[in-house]
């Protein structure tokens, strides 16, 4: 009731041609939800009458349909300016669920074929001897192979970025400060299979042999900048009043960075890096061209064949049978959840410690 | 805070210790800092160096015409190769995947920002930023298994109404692993990206220029259209750019939908064709060392393209961002 009297209440535009102000016809409320039930049965019924096998067209026409019924409907009723913002209106909508039926169903498909061979035997035993088009295996060597990866990878790209991070904010200044950020910036968009190629070269121009290492390396490289730009925004938000304080303490400027500036930002560092790891943690293409993938458990990352989670998915696709398309949708569950996990705890940690902003 | 480590803080009796070891200790640790981000300068370069180099000695030895060749045969004798085919497929399906995903995206970017009822916004955001967490691989085994059997309606449809336009006519049956299921498999893989940096933009639309708007007696779409869209623009267009990017260098999702040939068609409908990174993947394993210096001079050129794209979004960003600094 109330907000009837609030929507009659506000002031109409004065639309051309229009009878004035206040005693515009509107629609009811809910003349949006008739029109999406109007079209969706039409969408259905045409589908249905016309055969259509996709529906993934009905949809479409539906979709279609409700934005021809809504323009025309309120621009008889109401008037043209208003039929123009429904329909932006119904657009924007439109475009949100047409998003979000596609992304919904990624994880739904994940979930519900993933969950048919996904259990503590397929945790904790290898592909050691498993043809790949019968059932049965698991994937215990990729995990190892991911983990030991994604920690190498961690362990060398964490300090870089964070003391490059430490140096745009506290120290840069000047051109070489304008490069190094600029560059950190398009490194973001290095394609993975590129850091994977650039090792590759370097792999044969020194005659190394694919190793977990080797993809640890690429994936360093993958990693970094996201580091770099994630602590950066940390270290910008710690107030500076903190750092003039210890400074006119005498105290010089590497321990204030190293006991007030980084504790202060500390939270945020650590929910960057564990975004970065979970970036990093789903790459396939450098695995692919530098660690090489294996059926048998290799613990050492730094010598021989090794797999990963991203890659069995991709080796166990290409065998095509259904047991090893089973085999992929529970890997691609378990990566996904490892992803999802660690983005979730990053971004508590990142609620839990956020730096005060001194106000 | 209480914690020590090897530099432990002086004892307070021993007075004025700190101004001799804190000069040195700071010299140290600028150079740490320094070197790391020169560090960060020296893979750049060495990326293109080291990858100029093998790519310099595959061309030396390629008997076709790099640019123009419509074969891949590093192992042949001649060896031949050429990356027409890849680089058109790689971007015809960047294309595609930007004309679907970038309206999309904006749409999806306005809803969380101005239409969604304000209690689903976060949690909506908080989702999109999830999404753009999931692994390429994963989107490429849903493509393959899933979305390609659910589009060769859309295809046959296509084909039926639009089939004039050349471009939608399929001429080979078979199943939908043409240039056009990997754009639209891209088109879904980069909507997070382009819609959480279109959102960020969006959001900080001053509050005043929609108020004003809204005073005058503007719609909703008004609004957006004269305050934010204008105030947007920049940042739609470099956060398309970062997806293009990601577009174009997309290995795995491509490298499991597409069924690879080395043709050019414009009939996108067609399954074949192939890109810069799915034919790295998949030629990787049969090539000889011949061979892997072939790819790495097509994933030279890769580099570069998205050196550009990346590189020319970046500038737009930083512009940008100077402008709104002096308003702010």
């Amino acid at each position: 009731m109330t907000s009837h009297t609030l929507r009659a209440t506000r002031p109409a535009p004065p639309a051309p041609g229009g009878r004035p102000g206040l005693n515009q016809r509107r629609l009811p409320r809910w003349a949006p939800a008739a029109t999406a039930a109007v079209s969706v049965a039409l969408g259905i019924g045409i589908g249905l009458a016309a055969g259509l096998e996709s529906r993934v067209q009905w949809g479409l026409i539906a979709a279609l349909l409700f934005l021809a019924i809504s323009y025309g409907v309120t621009s008889a009723v109401e008037n043209r300016r208003q039929a123009k913002d429904r329909l932006a209106t119904s657009v924007v909508w439109v475009c949100f669920l047409l998003a979000v039926v596609p992304l919904l169903s990624l994880i739904w498909v994940t979930l519900s074929r993933g969950v048919k061979v996904l259990d503590g035997y397929f945790l904790t035993h290898s592909m050691a001897g498993v043809p790949g088009f019968e059932t049965g295996g698991g994937v215990y060597h990729a995990l190892i192979g991911t983990l030991e990866q994604v920690g190498l990878a961690t362990l060398v790209s964490a300090p870089i970025g964070l003391l490059t991070a430490v140096y745009l904010v506290e120290y840069g200044r000047g051109a070489l400060a304008r490069a190094v950020t600029f560059f950190v910036d398009v490194m973001t968009g290095i394609p993975s299979i590129v850091a994977g190629l650039f090792i590759l070269s370097i792999m044969l121009i020194a005659g190394l042999q694919p190793s977990g290492l080797m993809g640890a390396l690429a994936l360093a490289i993958l990693m970094v900048p996201v580091v770099v730009r994630s602590t950066e925004e940390m270290l910008k938000l710690v107030p500076n009043e903190l750092r003039e304080a210890a400074l006119a303490l005498g105290v010089p400027k590497w321990r204030v960075i190293l006991k007030v500036v980084i504790p202060t930002a500390i939270g945020g560092i650590t929910t960057g890096v564990m975004l970065a790891v979970a970036r990093i943690a789903g790459e396939t293409a450098p695995i692919l061209l530098l660690v090489f993938g294996s059926q048998l458990i290799n613990s050492n990352p730094f010598d021989g064949a090794q797999s990963s989670l991203p890659f069995y998915i991709w080796e166990q696709y290409r065998v095509g049978s259904e047991a090893s398309y089973d085999r992929a949708w529970a890997a691609a569950l378990v990566l996904i959840a490892f992803v999802m996990i660690l983005n979730l705890v990053a971004r508590g940690i990142a609620r839990w410690k956020a730096p005060k902003t001194g106000r | 805070m209480a914690t020590t480590t090897d530099n432990a803080p002086a004892p307070p009796v021993t007075g004025k210790r700190p101004g001799s070891t804190g000069r040195a200790g700071d010299k140290v640790f600028l150079g740490l800092s320094r070197g790391s981000g020169i560090l960060l300068l020296v893979i750049m370069a060495s990326i293109a160096v080291f990858l100029t180099y093998r790519a310099s000695l595959a061309l030396s030895r390629n008997e076709g015409n790099f640019l123009t060749t419509f074969d891949w045969n590093p192992a042949g004798d001649p060896p031949v190769f050429g990356i027409a085919v890849l680089l058109f497929g790689t971007v015809v399906s960047s294309i595609i995947a930007m004309v679907i995903a970038v309206p999309v995206a904006v749409g999806i970017a306005l809803f969380i920002s101005h239409y969604a009822p304000r209690r689903l916004a976060a949690p909506l955001a908080y989702v999109v930023d999830l999404l753009a967490a999931v692994p390429s691989i994963i989107y490429g085994i849903w493509g393959a298994l899933f979305l390609v059997p659910y589009l060769e309606g859309l295809n046959l449809w296509l084909d039926d109404f639009l089939g004039w336009t050349y471009v939608f006519e399929k001429t080979q049956v078979g199943v939908a692993r043409s240039l056009f299921t990997v754009g639209v498999l891209l088109a879904i893989m980069i909507l997070p990206v382009v819609t959480s940096v279109s959102r960020e933009v969006f959001r900080q639309v001053p509050r005043m220029n929609e108020e004003a708007a809204l005073a005058l007696g503007a719609t909703r779409w008004e609004v957006i259209r004269l305050s934010v869209l204008p105030f947007g623009r920049s940042g739609v267009i470099s956060a398309s750019m970062l997806g293009l990017g990601r577009a174009l260098g997309e290995t795995m999702a491509v490298a499991t939908v597409l069924s690879p040939s080395f043709v050019i068609s414009l009939h996108l409908l067609n399954p074949g064709g192939g890109t810069f990174a799915q034919n790295i993947a998949a030629k990787f394993d049969e090539a000889n060392e011949l061979g892997r210096d072939a790819l790495i001079a097509s994933g030279l050129v890769l580099f570069v393209l998205t050196l550009l794209v990346n590189g020319a979004a970046r500038l737009i960003i930083a512009r940008r961002k100077e402008y709104s600094g002096a308003n702010a």
